[in-house]
Formats: structure tokens, C-alpha cells, sequence
């Protein structure tokens, strides 16, 4: 499978990742040598194979569903790039 | 005591409980080796006002009698681990400011047992490569060379593997995804152990592949390894992936005595164009493992070749979907705007400028193997490989041995820069030898056996059954002490 530029364009932008379109034929490039390297998988008999979920057979723990954290929102915004009046700060959402 | 930075977990944690070498001189001499080894670039934050109050507790603790294995102990920590209030940024731009406030459990256990931290640890970002060198930092050096070139410490634990080569600290953690604690260990002549998956706690580990992520030790010795490895793992609820299985006191495990184990060599390993320093050194791991009184038999792996191509779908898939969490709003960084940008535009930009080119490359992999239309030919093709991966060590198990010994990397120490050039691929064949591991969840060591040609440490690999980890480090013991090997790199730094 090959990655044309087109293709490479939309994983960037599903990946929020900015890509100068210079950069882009290289990028393409790169990504189809990897899915390259990857193709072998097609060899291997895989019928009747279960997909793996865990790899140690675990029944993953549970526990009361009740709060068991909080009143921390000074800690919790302190790394915060632009944090205001107790809420993280984005650009405009919705005009 | 001179030079005790240079001490093992063991030697110092006797000295320090008989009286002979107090916590604080200890770690004053860690954090001067620490000062005049910043050629190596190993230590990326160095937190000595935090070490010596962490010290001087440790010597009331030793003085009350009060003392477990690692009280008083100085270590360098990974920047893979959140450690409160001091830096964790995993050696990537885009968490440059990141103050975590929190502890995460490894570094919390380590301090509870009286340890000392001495400061954060160089790594190639968020875990992703082999050489350390695609770091926000700048590449940790190895302090093994043969020339005037600087050689890689190997990756992604580089930093934490130059370290305790170096004798910077007494011991390191590292965590390994698909080979981060084991190829830096065999690269830089130290041991790593690689635990069983849910020994140790991911909590508070910034997260690359969660269902391959596991952190353990990087030591000096295999005693080390295993003192330091009961102190790190347990369960923890904070991490629902970890098992709730009793630790044992892995130390006691190591008896020396493996006669009638049945040790595997798995054909597979010989890879066409395997290096003959490479075998030879296989060779002779057999041979002391033999003369040790242990059988030596073929296995077959049958699946392994596939193992490295399903680790870049499983990885990078796993990876796009945790890093979706750096987007400028939360933590770290974030880009400047330009008028008219919106939210999308922050995310698009922070993400470009914050995360290095082999990070945006397993992000966007990851990213296509899961998209519409794909995700059933790579990630769920790719996770029915893993399921027939674990199932050859399953069966080989069954079939009665006890260990598998193989090499842990296909080549000794690479010039840093060397690999520039080459194909992402061509670097991730490097851990050829150890990602089948991380897919099977198996426990792993790999312990220094030699030195190559050039006077460059060669590094074995000794794999175990699940929660096993107390008999694979009696049989790592049983080849380091046949293997003596005692050679340290020459200070250049």
C-alpha cells in the first residue's frame, strides 16, 4: 500500500498535526515505507485467530463507583497554558 | 569511602547499614560525579537540594534500624515518570514547563523504601527509538568508546544506561516498550530486567503503548535488578492493568543453582546475516549455561519474524491515541497564534512544533492503521499475529524449558549520528531480538557477556515464564557470574 500526497494530507489532519505542503511528498513518502515494512503481516495464516485484547489473561479489576478524588482545581489548572476564572482557556469554539 | 558512587545497590546498602558509608556522603558523591559527567549527557534535570533532604532522612532511617533494601540508595530517574513538581517531559518539547502534581507509584514505592532521587534521566522522546538521539535534550552519550567518536547509548533508556555505566548513580529506572530498558543495557554493559506486563505500576508513567508499556530497573548487577525490581512492583489500584500477584523477595531467588533446567535457543534467532561476534558470544552463553549444569535445547519461535511488523502497527496505533492528549489546553505548550486562528488551528500548530519528527511519524502511522478502512488489515491483522506471537513462547513453555536465551540486540554501540541517514525501518531492527517480548508480555533480562573486537560490551538476553521474574534473574546470575564479565569504559567524560 502506497501513501500518495492526497492521503498523507488527510492522516496529518485526522492527527491534528500541521504539515507544511512542501513537506508533504516526503512525509508520503516515509509513511509508505513503513506500511511497506508492515505489508509481511499479509503472510501469516491468521484464520480462526482471536484478535488479542490482554495480554495476561486478566479480568480487569472493578471497584465501587464512587468518588474517590477532587477538590484540587488549583492543581489541576497549574500547568494550564492559559487557565481563567477556574477553567482552561481555549480560542473561540462557536461564533 | 572513595569513589563510592561507583558501588553497587548491594555493596552500598551493606556499607550503609553497617555504618561504614553514611546516605549523604553517598549521594554527594553521586551528585559530584553527576556535575562532571554532563559530557554524557545523562542527567537532563538534576535535583540535588531534593536528594540531599531525601538523604539526610534516609540516615535517621539507617540510624533508627529502620532501613529497607533501598534506604539511602541514589538514582537517576527516567523522564518517562511523573515526579511532583519537578520536571517530567519526556524528553519532548511539547511538555517543556510540565510540572506534574503528583507522584507516580514506581518513584513513590522507591521513595517510601528510603531511595534518593538525583535527578531526571535523558530518553528519546516519549519512548520512541533506539539511540537516544531524538531527544528535546539533545543525545545521552555512551560512555563506552574505541575512537574519537561518541557512540549512542542506545534508546529509548539511554539516558538512564549512561548513567549507571558512567557511575553517575548507584542504580536507574528505564521502561521499555519494546526493547527501551534491554538494548541500552546490553549496549552500555549494565543489566535491565524488562518485568512480566502488570508487575510494575504504569500510573504516573507518561504512556506510549499501554499494553506494551512495563518500567523496571537498570543496574549494575543482577542482584541489583532483582533488589530494585521487588521495591518497584506490586499492585496498585491506580492502575487496572497491574495484577494483583504477591511480589516475592527476588534476591532470595538467586541460589546460583540451575542444574536440570532446560534452556531454550529458538532457531529463528539466527537471522540470516546475524553478526559472527554476535553468534559467537550466543555460542558461549550456551556453553556456560551448560556447564552450569542446565540442558540446552532448540526451540522453535515460528511467528518471530512477524514480530517487529505487527510491533509498528500495535505501537504506533496505541501511541496516537494516548498522545491526543497533548493539545496545548491542559499542559505544556502551546503554540502563538495568529489572528483568525481558531481552535483547530492551536491544535494543528502546538502539535507541529512540540513533538519531533519520529514522534509525528508514529503518530500519524498510527493514526492511518486505525482509520476507516484499514483497521481491520493492520491493527486487527497485527493483534491476531501478536495473539500466534505469544502463543510459540506458550508452547514452547508447555513443552517443559525453563528459559530462553538469545542475543538482546543484533550489533554492539552505533556512532550517534550513524543512523541519521538510514531508513526509520533500518532503526527498528534493533530491537529485533527483544519486541517479541513486549507482545507476549513476558519478563526479560539482558545481561552484559562480553566485549566484541573493538573492546564493546555484548549484552545476552534471558527470557522467562510469566511472574517467573525470581527464576529468570537466578538464571541471569548464574550467567553473570560465569561470564565475569567486570570491564568498565575508560573516563573520557
Amino acid at each position: 500500500m502506497s501513501i500518495d500526497v492526497e492521503t498523507a494530507r488527510r492522516v496529518a489532519k485526522l492527527a491534528r498535526i500541521q504539515v507544511d505542503d512542501g513537506d508533504l511528498p516526503a512525509l508520503a513518502g516515509e509513511l509508505s515505507n513503513i506500511l511497506g515494512f508492515m505489508e509481511q503481516l499479509n503472510e501469516v495464516n491468521v484464520d480462526g485467530v482471536e484478535p488479542m485484547t490482554s495480554v495476561t489473561p486478566m479480568r480487569l479489576k472493578r471497584r465501587k463507583d464512587v468518588v474517590t478524588d477532587g477538590n484540587m482545581q488549583d492543581l489541576v489548572l497549574k500547568n494550564a497554558p492559559d487557565a481563567r476564572e477556574g477553567f482552561f482557556a481555549v480560542p473561540k469554539v462557536v461564533e | 569511602m572513595s569513589n563510592a558512587n561507583e558501588l553497587t545497590i548491594a555493596a552500598a546498602r551493606d556499607a550503609l547499614r553497617k555504618g561504614d558509608l553514611s546516605a549523604t556522603d553517598l549521594t554527594m558523591a553521586c551528585l559530584t560525579a553527576i556535575d562532571a559527567g554532563d559530557g554524557l549527557g545523562a542527567f537532563v534535570h538534576k535535583t540535588p537540594d531534593i536528594a540531599l533532604d531525601q538523604a539526610r532522612a534516609a540516615d535517621l532511617r539507617l540510624k533508627a534500624g529502620d532501613a529497607p533494601d533501598l534506604c539511602g540508595i541514589p538514582l537517576g530517574i527516567k523522564d518517562l515518570f511523573c515526579t511532583k513538581n519537578v520536571p517530567s517531559q519526556a524528553a519532548s518539547n511539547i511538555l517543556k514547563g510540565f510540572l506534574p502534581q503528583y507522584e507516580s507509584t514506581v518513584t513513590t514505592r522507591l521513595f517510601e523504601a528510603g531511595a534518593v532521587m538525583l535527578g531526571k534521566l535523558n530518553m528519546d522522546e516519549f519512548a520512541m527509538g533506539s539511540s537516544n538521539e531524538s531527544s528535546c535534550y539533545g543525545p545521552a552519550v555512551n560512555p563506552w568508546r574505541v575512537d574519537d567518536r561518541e557512540l549512542s547509548p542506545g534508546g529509548s533508556s539511554g539516558g538512564s544506561a549512561s548513567a549507571v555505566a558512567g557511575d553517575l548513580c548507584i542504580a536507574a529506572t528505564g521502561t521499555d516498550t519494546g526493547g527501551s530498558i534491554r538494548q541500552p543495557a546490553a549496549f552500555c554493559g549494565i543489566v535491565g530486567i524488562k518485568p512480566t506486563y502488570g508487575r510494575v505500576s504504569r500510573w504516573g508513567i507518561i504512556a506510549y503503548a499501554s499494553s506494551l508499556d512495563q518500567a523496571g530497573p537498570m543496574t549494575k548487577s543482577v542482584r541489583d535488578a532483582a533488589i530494585m525490581l521487588r521495591a518497584m512492583a506490586g499492585h496498585d489500584e491506580k492502575d487496572s492493568t497491574s495484577a494483583d500477584i504477591a511480589v516475592p523477595d527476588f534476591e532470595a531467588a538467586l541460589t546460583g543453582d540451575i542444574r536440570g533446567k532446560k534452556i531454550g535457543l529458538p532457531k529463528e534467532y539466527r537471522l540470516p546475516g546475524l553478526r559472527p561476534e554476535i553468534q559467537k558470544i550466543w555460542d558461549k552463553g550456551a556453553e556456560m549455561l551448560r556447564d552450569a549444569g542446565a540442558e540446552i535445547v532448540d526451540v522453535s519461535l515460528p511467528h518471530t519474524k512477524y514480530a517487529l511488523p505487527a510491533y509498528y502497527v500495535i505501537a504506533p496505533a496505541e501511541a496516537s491515541s494516548n498522545l491526543a492528549r497533548y493539545d496545548g489546553v491542559r499542559y505544556g505548550h502551546r503554540a502563538k497564534l495568529s489572528a483568525g486562528d481558531g481552535i483547530t488551528e492551536m491544535y494543528e500548530k502546538t502539535r507541529a512544533e512540540g513533538f519531533g519528527a519520529e514522534v509525528k511519524r508514529r503518530i500519524m502511522i498510527g493514526t492511518y492503521v486505525l482509520s476507516a478502512g484499514f483497521y481491520d488489515a493492520y491493527y486487527n491483522r497485527a493483534r491476531k499475529v501478536r495473539a500466534l506471537i505469544k502463543r510459540d513462547f506458550e508452547q514452547a513453555f508447555a513443552a517443559g524449558v525453563d528459559a530462553i536465551l538469545t542475543p538482546a540486540t543484533p550489533t554492539p554501540a552505533f556512532g550517534l549520528g550513524e543512523m541519521q541517514s538510514a531508513d526509520p525501518v533500518e532503526m527498528y531492527l534493533n530491537d529485533v531480538f527483544t519486541v517479541t517480548l513486549n507482545l507476549a508480555g513476558l519478563p526479560g533480562v539482558s545481561v552484559p557477556v562480553g566485549l566484541d573486537a573493538d573492546g564493546l560490551p555484548l549484552g545476552l538476553q534471558l527470557i522467562g515464564r510469566p511472574w517467573e521474574e525470581g527464576d529468570l534473574l537466578n538464571h541471569a546470575y548464574v550467567l553473570e557470574r560465569a561470564a565475569g564479565f567486570v570491564a568498565k569504559p575508560q573516563k573520557w567524560w
